[in-house]
């Protein structure tokens, strides 16, 4: 299996301060990953290490097997974000154009030619993936945040890359759309094969969908799928409070006590 | 001097074209037009309405210091503006608070300077009213020919920015995690910003500058959510109002300033209107 990120021993120091140390990853193409942890722990930090913004203060990170920020035009970037403003005037496929040529200088000419030709086909192949077509004509802003969340992971999808790195994407949406989402994303994972790093703060809507977890805490990393790392003992320890892990009547892993869960609702 | 309409088109626009004068107003006016159209949609996207205000007034005492220097008057315009849109590119964009606070410091600055040069040019009152409000009569060949150079410069400028610029606009985040330089492209718009207010500002002064720069976006983007359509939309609503305005006033009493922005205003409302009774 392909890997497509990989770190050894890594760490991150930021004024002064160690963020997060000891950490060994390593993410396969076509993987699904959470990193989860505890508020200001580093999680975003971590995705902006794999994009090269950041320089590991120690330790190796390969990133589609370059230095970190040489295969960005292979990454796809969701940061983390508020919602546009209701009185956005430019519409849902131009949100997803712009990943496509947004950074480009100068005009696409001719602007009928073959190229915007195939920009377009692109653009609509990935807002119907997304299921975003019956609403991708309409301004953004007017878009609930599930619609909005929804072009905006077409837009990260539209160059076709092999990582997607997704920050905090469900924070603002309902509990009905965190599910939709998050099982859009494990579609769109295995349909593309392109592998997904996703933070979260809350692990239970996304638990019956991720291959694996990174879990950040200030002690060190633990990686592994759900069932080896989402236990009460190994929580208990990264999070250094009483921690449960329960069933629900269906078989799925439900967390209770995790500290940071509801703290900025 | 007041022509009469005769209600007769071919005649009238006969009567429109018969002084040179009102040629040279109306080939400003059109290339004024085409740029504010375009710049402004951006500036309407950006919400930097109060940096574009401040820019026009900004040419306000660069035109009275060239008038009382005895220099050519766009030179005064464009040299200030774009001095200006310098200034306020240097302060940094996400404090958007501090921002507001230095454009309106220097605006009130500029407008004190602007009267302090008019006082000492002892061209008074007429000078000071057509700086401010606009004028149809006086723009000379040489003016004409700054306008259009700048125009071309700023228009082709825009072209060249204008993707990266759309997506700094619409998601600073994504654009700059995408490698667009935002600070920098937000620095080159607002130069372009610069030069479509000391453009736009010889021809309905610097007060009245927003009948071309706001105005028409603002109507665009209440009809279209789609950028290109909105940018031509813009442009064309410019232009528009602009021959409208300067053809009225020609045959009217009234200055044309009055008629660029009330046609203007009255497109927006139509805009406005059609928006509430179609959605």
């Amino acid at each position: 299996m392909t890997t497509v990120v990989e770190t050894r021993d890594a760490s991150v120091r930021r004024n002064g301060r160690t963020v997060w140390s000891g950490v060994d990853v390593t993410v396969h193409a076509g993987e699904f990953v959470a990193v989860l942890g505890p508020n200001g722990v580093g999680k975003s930090t971590f995705l902006q290490v794999v994009l090269g913004l950041i320089e590991p203060a120690s330790g190796d990170v390969r990133v589609l097997g370059e230095a970190p920020g040489q295969a960005n035009r292979r990454i796809g970037y969701l940061p983390q974000r508020h919602a546009f403003d209701a009185g956005t005037p430019v519409r849902g496929v131009d949100i997803v154009r712009l990943g496509w040529d947004g950074d480009r200088w100068g005009l696409p000419i001719p602007l009928r030619g073959a190229k915007s030709r195939a920009a377009k086909e692109r653009v609509d192949e990935v807002v119907e993936m997304v299921g975003a077509s019956a609403y991708a004509h309409r301004p953004i802003g007017q878009l609930s945040g599930g619609e909005q969340q929804r072009l905006l992971i077409a837009q990260a999808l539209v160059r076709r890359p092999d990582l997607l790195l997704l920050d905090e994407p469900l924070d603002s949406l309902d509990v009905t759309n965190q599910a939709s989402v998050s099982a859009l994303i494990q579609q769109v994972c295995r349909s593309q094969g392109v592998a997904v790093l996703l933070v979260a703060h809350d692990v239970n809507p996304i638990l019956p969908y991720l291959d694996r977890v990174l879990y950040l805490a200030h002690g060190g990393a633990v990686m592994g799928t759900p069932e080896e790392v989402i236990t009460a003992d190994t929580l208990t320890m990264l999070y250094g409070t009483p921690i449960d892990v329960l069933r629900d009547r269906t078989g799925r892993l439900v967390v209770v006590g995790q500290p940071d869960t509801h703290e900025h609702h | 001097m007041t022509a009469h309409l005769t209600w007769n088109l071919v005649e009238d626009i006969r009567l429109l074209l018969q002084f040179p004068f009102m040629v040279n107003a109306l080939r400003a006016g059109t290339i004024v037009a085409v740029v504010a159209g375009a710049i402004g949609y951006f500036m309407v996207l950006r919400r930097e309405s109060f940096a574009g205000h401040t820019l026009a007034l900004i040419g306000f005492p660069g035109a009275a210091g060239a008038t009382w220097l005895g220099v050519n008057e766009s030179l005064g315009f464009f040299g200030f503006c774009v001095a200006g849109a310098l200034v306020i590119a240097m302060v940094p964009a996400g404090r958007s608070s501090e921002r507001s606070a230095v454009i309106g410091t220097v605006q009130a600055f500029a407008l004190a300077c602007g009267l302090l040069f008019v006082s000492l040019y002892h061209g008074y009152l007429t000078g000071l009213n057509d700086l401010l409000f606009g004028t149809i009569i006086g723009i000379s060949e040489t003016q004409v020919l700054i306008l259009l150079v700048a125009g071309a410069l700023a228009l082709a400028a825009l072209a060249v920015i204008a993707r990266p610029l759309l997506f700094a606009s619409v998601d600073a985040d994504v654009a700059r995690a995408r490698g667009v330089r935002v600070r920098l492209v937000g620095a080159l718009f607002l130069l372009l910003l610069g030069v479509a207010a000391a453009g736009t500002s010889q021809v309905t002064g610097t007060l009245l500058v927003f009948a071309l720069l706001v105005a028409p976006a603002a109507t665009a983007v209440r009809l279209t959510a789609n950028p290109l359509a909105g940018v031509t939309l813009s442009v064309v609503i410019a232009v528009l109002v602009t021959w409208l305005g300067e053809g009225v006033a020609y045959f009217s009493p009234y200055p044309i300033g009055f008629w660029v922005t009330t046609f203007a205003f009255a497109f927006f409302l139509l805009a406005s209107g059609y928006r509430r009774f179609a959605c």
